[in-house]
């Protein structure tokens, strides 16, 4: 998960966010660390571009970017079926 | 008999590159700064993360209102009569060059939000709640002649009480704004808005 903090704050441009700043189970939106719907599009992107995973379903975007957990277990799941 | 102003320019800010004026006064001289812009955003500022998303035309915007607008206070006007009437020469180009590399591969949403020059006026408006009239135009260079007219023709219909208007140029790491607060009432400066002033502001 620890990875996953740093392609974030790389990926979304989070200069003034360290890693150790996002718990593992704190929301990415709203009161959180406060991401917005742009940050969304770039997060689906990281997706591909870092672990070839493309979202099937959009529906299923707000429960996989709700923190950094349900982020890094969508990606395990995901690389284990693959 | 000389008629009276219908505004007055009472603050202006230009930035070229390393170097910041306020009201016709030095603020930075900074050559040895590698990035200027990240200098600034410490300096007059801070405490705004968003910043760092924006594309560099934004960046340059928005450190320019910053800058002019510390110390003005103007919370006495309505949000909708806060104007904000920008220009340029490059429009979005240079990040609109630069979204197109991504193109090729993953295109970048991040990117296509700043390929447009106005957001910059959107940025500043976020910012501030400026909710009136806004405008962004491209010219070959700073046209006085049509700045001055537009905004003159926006006091003159009570459109605005104050403005915030200029030059905002950012291209292939060529950047120079020139930016003015202008409001009914003389204070600050307190030029009179009229073409040869804008003039002498930008080449002064």
């Amino acid at each position: 998960m620890a990875d996953l903090k740093v392609q974030i704050i790389q990926q979304l441009n989070l200069q003034e966010v360290k890693p150790e700043d996002i718990d593992n189970d704190m929301s990415l939106f709203k009161d959180g660390l406060g991401l917005d719907s742009i940050d969304a599009l770039e997060l689906i992107v990281l997706l591909q571009q870092n672990y070839k995973i493309k979202i099937a379903n959009p529906d299923d975007g707000p429960k996989i970017f709700q923190s950094v957990r349900t982020m890094a277990t969508f990606i395990t799941e995901h690389q284990t079926a693959q | 008999m000389l008629e009276h102003p219908i505004a007055y320019i009472n603050h202006a800010v230009k930035i070229r590159p390393a170097q910041v004026w306020k009201d016709g006064s030095i603020l930075f001289d900074k050559p040895d700064q590698t990035d200027f812009f990240r200098y600034l955003y410490d300096a007059c500022s801070g405490q705004y993360p968003k910043f760092h998303k924006m594309d560099p035309l934004a960046k340059l915007g928005w450190l320019g209102s910053e800058i002019l607008l510390q110390g003005i206070d103007f919370s006495r006007y309505q949000p909708e009569d806060i104007a904000v009437i920008l220009s340029n020469r490059s429009s979005s180009q240079h990040t609109d060059e630069k979204y197109y590399k991504t193109i090729e591969n993953i295109a970048s949403p991040a990117l296509f939000v700043y390929t447009l020059p106005n957001i910059v006026i959107g940025e500043i408006s976020i910012r501030h709640k400026f909710k009136g009239e806004n405008s962004f135009f491209i010219f070959d260079t700073f046209d006085t002649v049509s700045m001055h007219g537009y905004v003159n023709a926006l006091f003159a219909s009570n459109q605005a009480e104050a403005c915030l208007c200029g030059w905002v140029e950012y291209y292939d790491d060529r950047y120079e704004a020139v930016l003015y607060w202008l409001e009914k009432d003389p204070q600050g400066l307190a030029l009179p808005l009229e073409e040869q002033e804008l003039k002498k502001l930008y080449l002064k």
